[in-house]
């Protein structure tokens, strides 16, 4: 019989229900009775000076319960950056404040500058446009080149430029780098943009502030990855409350893609405001709203050089990256284009001589943060783009040019400051190489031809560093937070458990993936484990839910957590069967005594643990409940292989995706059909980049992909069916589960593929094109062919 | 939104007197409207609803052998009662939008709008077509006068729309990738006296007709009658989605495909 | 104000309403059936989509009082009567079609339009069907699946099984 429940089972998802009956609780599905709404005046210009702020008017108009501004938010800590980088000269970041409301000068388009609370949506919205504002305006700064240059205008006026950080990782030395490259048979080099994207999770963002004034305590409910994290920043650093008083929940999160991870103004605005007005206070973002204030992501661009001898062993890596941050530091944003992209330039590929330089810039534009992957696309995509780029220059096979450079032998220390644990790439591109059936593609490519058109081939591998991340190792980094996860494992009287996890499934499934992991370790039905998630007044404190770190890090807490429960339970039975506790064993439910036929069922024991009559509560306490903390000793490293084949249109440009094949090492699997899931909606955000999404602003900062009806989200017919494996397998060597995260695999390793598939359909036609910037959409194809 | 009043009448003359009010406007489908209204970019005083006029829906061949469709039939109605008569215009139809989108836009309402990048303009200019309003007949030639622009007066309602039926037609539609209307979209209408063919999408001033390409396959009506033509590039629309010379291409390119698909 | 009568997944609601109240509000805050969402403001990503008089629309494009009289069916009624999921939802459940159910209930409302109007449609046809709704987490690859599935084609050969 095979296998019909725990690890390695697809099992449906039990949180589907609620979903598919209309009956999930999203945040803006909660209404405390007697609340406000509140709507906040943004900044309709990029960059400008306040001189002052009218609300007379305003705050006599219906409805309306307080208006605030900046004013009532002296004193008030900004919002606070979770990670400082330090540059190339041992010099901390520049680091300027990030008010609720604009202290005396708005930064981008969207910046908030006042907020009304009211009775109804439409009277704050009303007595908003009744503010009356005078600003002077400035000049926007867009361009990052224009920004660093001497006379440039200031996004902040007290820092000294509008440069936060120069870093630089790997080989420090230039004239090493330069030697390198003086020695190299040959060089590529390739300039290019990874283009700035909108997360776009389907739900926009809401928070709903909520203060017992009897019990002095606020409540949160907010859209968020991690509430622990919110709670404790808006605690901390903003508002000055104490912690045990604040309560913060993300209920039902209706997708996340990093935009979530972070600490936005309006959580602590409703946060405040609830007590200020002695009144609950709900923000509801529209998604136009959306668009100028949730955080973005990518925005690099690049210039990268590879340096290969004369056997084609690619030597060494320049690359230099000018990465925009947007107007202010959001919670994580310095780490994204420095720790979670300069470490994974060497990619899967032994290059000896790597450097890495990034400059970070403040614009007048909406901060930029995480987005589905962070930083690791940025580096696949530059990295696998110039591979491709010095195949075709030197005729080489693009799949032997890789596998020839391929690291074989793990543990490796990459010259970008991490140790790659294990993989196998040959193991993944073998795999890719069978579901994508090269051998094929000719006769393909013969079919595509023969009606009108291109047919392109595109490979690129990808590696990323997940199961984010050893405390000590990111502490040493810059990181102000520490990267572990929680589970308490909560074993009731008659054996079910409730597992309070750190972790937020915000679509991961892991109400039903994390039962699977305990029910393989006791032996008890999935039925019985229930997941409790998103409430900081119920669960441990955990860092929650982004690069792909749930069942690598709050996993292996559970796992932690569940063996000392099995501990534990082992004594209660050994007490039980009048054994020793060293020849217990736990199987299907069943303790047993080992070489006997004496057993006690678990629901036996559990029963025990609290109506302990017959109990050696001289050994050990009443009650069967544990928690485990888990810091990981290292990153996990999923890694693949990615093939696209496209089709284009050579008299529109416009480019089809006629087959998707991936292969990916994510270690060991709990639950494939949710693994699957999670590799596809991946693909389906990196064809977005690599095809469609673009957020573009003009020279005056205004954004002008600011609806859904400029910016172009992938739909139902823009992609096809794909084709994933995650059969090679290597587990990671140091968590308890050998599991690596599949997050964000996606995302990171399908644009280049996409990208290179296309070029490689050009060149097959004649045009003399190596690089197109992404999206690459038809007008760009078509541009292309005819220079 | 700003609030209104809503009326919902029954005859088009009742509508017309509500109409008359004060910043009173027509909802037909408010598929365009009701976003603009989320963005508070217009505050009418009162809604009038067309979807209780019986009189304003329907798609039948009148006397004179012309399809004529009332002001708020639905994207989905024509794209299923026009089929037999006007197969073209009937794909077109069946194009706009989303299915949920079709079954509450109508086809006065997004002529009224006069988007430049709707697809309508195309066939009632390539169709010689008609508006019929409570006023007057407007032949399409006058009734586009620019980007959201039409000779419509205040208050006046469109209460039907007249297309000649050509002898074949065809639509082609390229898409904006985001909001997925015609990046650029062209018509092409063959009848026994010559070739129509309207552009939408591409221009600043909203649907045109591209009158050499209309003297060349009123010729000779195959794709490669077009190769002697280059599209001038002014006056076309420069956005994040295509440039002037895109766009100039595009038209060239689908009017050919139009050609070889009509029928 | 001006007040509303509509029947919803067959029990009769109604509820004062002002002439902007959109039939997603009303729904939503007046009647209390929350599984109809709000993704954006352009009519266009489809987290909203109800059936009116059995028609697929989006209710946050179609005011309170136009639904006057109509019948209106939600996400909230899809389910048999016994509470079991119906075709739909299951084939959706069993082709893992959902991650964050955020864009769920109009996939559903959407994907039930199209199989009343084509009970055998194409791959290919239920893409194009899909065009107004967006999901941001399943790449659409499982939706499209799961709909064929519900409409009783053969899906196991497709890529990824």
């Amino acid at each position: 019989m095979p296998k019909d429940f725990g690890i390695g089972v697809s099992q449906k998802r039990r949180e589907d229900v609620r979903f598919l009956k209309g009956a999930g609780n999203y945040t803006d599905d909660i209404n405390v009775v007697g609340q406000a709404f509140v709507h906040f005046l943004r900044s309709e210009v990029a960059h400008a000076t306040i001189n002052s702020i009218d609300t007379s008017a305003a705050s006599n108009m219906p409805g309306v319960v307080r208006i605030f501004t900046g004013a009532d938010f002296e004193g008030v800590g900004g919002l606070p950056c979770g990670w400082q980088v330090t540059d190339r000269n041992n010099e901390p970041m520049q680091e300027p404040p990030h008010p609720i409301l604009a202290q005396g000068k708005v930064r981008h388009v969207g910046d908030p500058i006042a907020a009304v609370v009211a009775d109804t949506y439409e009277q704050a919205r009303d007595a908003v446009e009744a503010i009356k504002i005078d600003l002077d305006e400035l000049p926007a700064v867009i361009d990052m080149a224009d920004a660093l240059t001497e006379n440039a205008v200031k996004v902040h006026d007290e820092l000294k430029s509008n440069l936060c950080y120069d870093w630089v990782l790997g080989e420090t030395d230039n004239e090493k780098v330069q030697a390198a490259f003086d020695n190299a048979e040959h060089i590529t080099t390739l300039e290019l943009t990874n283009q700035r994207l909108v997360a776009n999770p389907m739900e926009p963002r809401v928070a709903v502030g909520d203060y017992n004034q009897a019990t002095e305590e606020h409540t949160l409910f907010t859209t968020s990855q991690n509430p622990h994290v919110i709670r404790l920043l808006m605690c901390a650093f903003v508002l000055g409350l104490p912690e045990h008083k604040v309560r913060v929940v993300a209920p039902d999160v209706g997708g996340g893609f990093g935009t979530k991870i972070f600490h936005y103004a309006e959580e602590a605005f409703c946060t405040f405001a609830a007590k200020a007005c002695n009144r609950p206070v709900k923000w509801t973002s529209s998604r136009s709203e959306s668009f100028v204030t949730d955080a973005q992501g990518r925005d690099h661009v690049t210039k990268i050089e590879l340096a290969l001898d004369s056997e084609n062993n690619f030597t060494a890596i320049r690359t230099n990256t000018l990465a925009n941050l947007g107007a202010y530091l959001s919670t994580f944003s310095s780490s994204v284009p420095t720790w979670l992209h300069g470490t994974l330039m060497a990619g899967n590929y032994k290059t000896p001589v790597i450097q890495v330089n990034v400059k970070a810039v403040f614009t007048t534009t909406v901060p930029v943060d995480a987005y589905r992957g962070a930083g690791r696309p940025e580096a696949t995509f530059q990295l696998e783009r110039v591979i491709d780029k010095v195949a075709r220059e030197l005729k080489l096979d693009p799949v032997a040019l890789r596998r020839q450079n391929f690291i074989t032998e793990f543990p490796y220390d990459t010259p970008v400051a991490l140790t790659y644990d294990t993989g196998d790439y040959n193991g993944t591109m073998n795999k890719l190489e069978a579901a994508a059936d090269f051998d094929g593609f000719a006769q393909r490519r013969s079919d595509t031809e023969a009606n009108g058109k291109l047919r392109g081939l595109g490979v690129n591998c990808y590696i990323e560093a997940c199961g984010i991340a050893p405390s000590n190792i990111v502490g040493m980094l810059g990181a102000r937070a520490g990267l572990y996860d929680a589970a308490t494992v909560r074993v009731n009287a008659t054996g079910s458990i409730s597992v309070m996890v750190g972790a937020h499934s915000h679509g991961q499934g892991h109400e039903t993936v994390f039962p699977q992991v305990v029910a393989e370790m006791i032996g008890i039905d999935e039925s019985q484990i229930e997941i409790v998630h998103g409430d900081s007044s119920k669960i441990p404190f955990g860092m929650g839910t982004y690069g792909s770190r749930s069942i690598a890090v709050c996993g292996s807490a559970m796992v932690r957590a569940t063996e000392k429960v099995i501990n534990k339970a082992k004594k209660i039975a050994a007490h039980l069967m009048e054994a020793s506790d060293a020849d217990i064993e736990l199987k299907d439910g069943q303790f047993s005594v080992a070489g006997t036929d004496k057993s006690v069922a678990w629901g036996e024991v559990t029963l025990a643990a609290y109506v302990p009559h017959n109990f050696p509560l001289q050994d050990i306490e009443p009650g069967l409940e544990e928690t485990a903390f888990y810091d990981p000793a290292n990153f996990t490293f999923p890694a693949g292989a990615y093939a696209c084949e496209v089709e284009i249109d050579p008299d529109t440009g416009q480019v089809s995706i006629e087959r998707f094949c991936a292969a990916d090492d994510f270690g060991n699997i709990v639950n494939p059909m949710i693994v699957d899931g999670q590799v596809h909606g991946g693909i389906g955000q990196g064809i977005g980049q690599a095809l469609l999404e673009s957020c573009s602003y003009d020279k005056d900062g205004q954004l002008l992909s600011g609806s859904y009806m400029d910016y172009a989200m992938p739909r139902a017919d823009d992609v096809p069916f794909y084709a994933v494996d995650h059969s090679s397998q290597t587990p990671c060597t140091h968590n308890p589960l050998g599991v690596k995260g599949c997050g964000e695999a996606g995302a990171i390793g399908s644009p280049p593929a996409v990208v290179n598939a296309v070029i490689d359909a050009l060149q097959s036609a004649g045009h003399d094109v190596d690089h197109i910037d992404m999206p690459v959409s038809p007008s760009r194809v078509w541009a292309a062919m005819q220079s | 939104m700003y609030d209104f009043e809503f009326e919902k009448p029954s005859s088009i003359s009742d509508a017309i007197t509500l109409l008359s009010s004060e910043e009173a406007m027509p909802l037909s489908g408010g598929q365009t409207l009701i976003p603009a209204l989320k963005q508070r970019l217009n505050a009418p005083s009162k809604l009038v609803s067309l979807a209780g006029i019986p009189e304003l829906r329907g798609v039948s061949v009148n006397e004179g052998g012309m399809l004529e469709i009332k002001g708020a039939t639905t994207h989905a109605v024509i794209a299923k009662q026009a089929s037999s008569h006007y197969p073209a215009l009937s794909a077109l139809a069946s194009h706009i939008g989303d299915p949920a989108v079709r079954n509450r836009g109508t086809i006065g309402g997004s002529l009224a709008n006069n988007d430049p990048a709707a697809c309508y303009p195309a066939a009632v200019l390539a169709s010689n077509g008609k508006i019929i309003s409570n006023k007057r007949e407007i032949n399409s030639e006058d009734f586009f006068q620019g980007m959201f622009t039409t000779a419509l007066d205040e208050g006046e309602l469109i209460t039907a729309v007249q297309f000649e039926i050509p002898t074949v037609a065809n639509y082609q539609k390229f898409l904006q990738p985001a909001s997925r209307f015609a990046l650029t979209g062209v018509f092409v209408a063959k009848f026994d006296s010559g070739v129509r063919v309207a552009i939408t999408g591409a221009s600043e001033n909203g649907v045109f007709r591209w009158s050499e390409a209309e003297a060349l396959l009123s010729d000779n009506f195959s794709p490669s009658s077009l190769d002697v033509l280059t599209f001038s590039t002014d006056g076309l629309i420069s956005d994040l989605h295509g440039t002037p010379a895109y766009r100039a291409s595009l038209i060239k390119t689908l009017t050919k495909r139009a050609v070889i698909a009509a029928k | 104000m001006p007040k509303v009568n509509i029947t919803v997944n067959n029990n009769p609601a109604t509820g004062e309403v002002e002439g902007r109240t959109l039939l997603s509000t009303f729904l939503r805050d007046i009647v209390g059936l929350t599984g109809t969402h709000i993704g954006c403001d352009t009519s266009q990503c489809g987290a909203c989509v109800v059936h009116v008089n059995g028609d697929a629309i989006k209710a946050c494009t179609m005011f309170a009082l136009e639904a006057d009289g109509a019948t209106v069916d939600t996400i909230e009624g899809q389910a048999n009567a016994d509470g079991s999921l119906n075709v739909i939802q299951q084939a959706f459940q069993d082709h893992h079609a959902l991650q964050c159910g955020f864009c769920t209930p109009g996939m559903v409302m959407s994907a039930s339009a199209l199989l009343k109007e084509n009970p055998s449609p194409s791959e290919a046809e239920v893409r194009k069907y899909l065009e107004g709704n967006l999901c941001r987490c399943t790449g659409y690859h499982n939706i499209v699946k799961a709909i064929l599935a519900a409409s009783g084609q053969e899906v196991s050969a497709v890529a990824a099984e």
